[in-house]
């Protein structure tokens, strides 16, 4: 059904930008390279006959030994044509940066804070990056495959000098 | 500096003395305003209307607030990471912990997506769909009620609470009856339920609803018409209709609006487009139609319930698959088959081919998504949950503003954030 949407993503980007589409399980998919994640992005949600207006989701997906290791994901809905799509970007480990795109999506604030919460993924020009489930003291990605689902961590760490 | 500081003292000194009028004084807002300053208030976490999982970092001038930061994660039990560790069967339990006031509604998620990458979802059980639907529909007014009261609560109509809080406990009753436990019933089982509805149960359920009725017209004629109520539910926590896509906001929040959308109707699941019903829809986004999109929606849901009972077929109520459900007790003591494909299920969970799905199905909230990726292994490689009402909070950070300290308890309210769904 959102066959158009790659269609028209695979017409009006480069293939150097758009790395892959698919489909599987009624999901459509494309993949694009991080410099290409804003451009794309805003393109599915302005063009006339997409309108992929409507954000829902935005997390990352831990890949490793892949590299790149993170996918960054971003799921889009049109409530006018009623079909979505799914965005995927990879990001490599010693350079986990990608636009942000909360001036396209006011509600990706909260959803790109829980990434880089989760998995240490910065995203570049994020208004208020911050923790936002875990504590500000806390150390490491925890849903990072590396990181011991049995690790534990003081809730508060001792300042230097204190008794 | 110090010299405006001194300047300040006197002419406050002149005003409380009455040497002066509060109009001379040098830099009030307007002419009658006493000049205030920006203070820091913390609301919550256990302030009793933020439902100890949450605080908003308030800055207010005078009753006004200027900004509000939202701060979450009070009630993070790392679903994620340990779905990633557990079975694909041992995941019900802890999506009953998401959104705990309508745990079946996320059974009933989280078992469809994981259908849909098994390539499974189009056999399933009629009977099992609609025991489905049934079980989520009542756990979908158990939510509703939970709101209404806790909300009305909050702003002190304590009858309102008891009523509904005790037609809520017999909806519960109905799913201990059927499922064993209150609250963390773990009923759905990926290709069906775990266990048929019990013999007179049908009839429970009418008799309950019937109650329900008559427990939710006591409650509007107490709430909607009053003007106590109404003064703060009207025209406060506006949301706009151009909000609802940027902010992702979906469920009731977005319908209050004027934003007509129910994952029911647009993209219907299991059997919702065999059975009739509307979706409530507001207008204006307050308080109040949110208030009232909830009361309506309750009513549609008695409706279904009604229907589907009616329609319910006979037949099994889990897919008759050893590799995907256990098989019955009784061929598993008798035939070696069914005891290598338990003991396989047991040890090793069901394994689902490698593949990613993003499903996604009508919460208490709005849209509960999952995106679910899997490697062909025994556990998934990622279970991530789209919460509703993490999208639905996120918005206060931009309704809050310019109300009133008194207005973030209604507004607050009528979001129904589930601490357990938002951190997960």
């Amino acid at each position: 059904m959102a066959k158009i949407v790659l269609d028209k993503l695979t017409e009006r980007f480069a293939p150097g930008d758009i790395l892959e589409t698919g489909s599987q399980h009624g999901n459509e998919w494309a993949r694009v390279v991080p410099a290409a994640w804003f451009q794309v992005a805003e393109f599915l949600r302005d063009d006339p006959s997409l309108r992929l207006n409507m954000f829902v989701d935005l997390t990352c997906v831990d890949r490793l030994p892949r590299e790149p290791r993170f996918d960054v994901v971003l799921h889009l809905y049109s409530s006018e044509k009623k079909h979505r799509v799914r965005l995927l970007s990879g990001v490599p480990d010693n350079q986990a940066v990608i636009d942000t795109l909360v001036p396209l999506w006011p509600g990706a604030n909260w959803f790109e804070r829980e990434a880089f919460d989760m998995y240490g993924v910065r995203f570049e020009g994020h208004p208020d990056l911050r923790r936002i489930l875990m504590y500000p003291e806390f150390q490491g990605y925890p849903l990072r495959k590396d990181y011991p689902k049995e690790k534990r961590q003081p809730l508060l760490r001792r300042l230097p000098g204190s008794v | 500096m110090s010299a405006d500081v001194n300047a300040q003292l006197e002419a406050r000194r002149r005003v409380v003395f009455g040497e002066s009028d509060v109009s001379d004084f040098p830099d009030g807002d307007s002419d009658k305003d006493l000049p205030t300053e920006v203070m820091p208030l913390m609301m919550g976490p256990s302030h009793p209307a933020m439902h100890g999982t949450i605080r908003i970092a308030l800055e207010v001038e005078g009753e006004k607030i200027k900004t509000a930061d939202i701060q979450i994660g009070y009630l993070h039990r790392c679903f994620e990471k340990e779905a990633e560790y557990a079975t694909w069967t041992q995941i019900f339990p802890y999506t009953d912990r998401l959104n705990y006031v309508s745990p079946m509604l996320n059974n009933v998620g989280y078992a469809i997506a994981v259908e849909k990458l098994l390539d499974i979802d189009n056999k399933i059980p009629e009977r099992a769909q609609y025991i489905r639907v049934i079980v989520g529909e009542i756990s979908r007014i158990t939510d509703h009620l939970t709101c209404l009261a806790a909300g009305a609560m909050e702003l002190g109509a304590f009858t309102v609470f008891f009523y509904l809080i005790k037609t809520r406990e017999w909806l519960w009753e109905l799913l201990e009856e059927v499922s064993g436990a209150r609250l963390t019933h773990s009923y759905v089982r990926i290709g069906g339920v775990v266990a048929d509805l019990p013999s007179g149960w049908p009839a429970k359920l009418l008799d309950i609803l019937a109650k329900t009725r008559t427990a939710l017209s006591d409650a509007d004629k107490l709430l909607t018409r009053n003007k106590i109520f109404r003064d703060r539910m009207d025209g406060v926590g506006i949301i706009a209709r151009a909000d609802v896509e940027g902010w992702g906001l979906t469920g009731v929040v977005a319908r209050s609006t004027g934003f007509d959308y129910d994952v029911r109707k647009d993209h219907p699941y299991l059997v919702y487009d065999k059975l009739d019903f509307e979706v409530p829809v507001g207008s204006t986004g307050d308080n109040f139609d949110r208030y009232a999109c909830r009361l309506a929606e309750i009513f549609q849901s008695m409706r279904i319930l009604e229907q589907a009972l009616a329609k319910m077929p006979e037949g099994p109520f889990i897919i008759d698959d050893q590799r995907v459900a256990l098989p019955k007790k009784r061929d598993t003591y008798n035939t070696i088959e069914s005891m290598i494909a338990h003991f396989k299920l047991i040890m090793d969970g069901l394994h689902v081919p490698p593949g990613e799905i993003y499903s996604f199905t009508e919460g208490g909230n709005g849209e509960l998504g999952f995106y679910i990726v899997s490697n062909g292994e025994g556990r998934p490689w990622k279970c991530r949950v789209r919460p509703p009402c993490f999208a639905n909070l996120a918005v206060l950070t931009k309704v809050l503003p310019g109300l009133f300290i008194a207005d973030v308890v209604p507004t607050f309210g009528m979001i129904n954030m589930i601490g357990g769904e938002c951190d997960r």
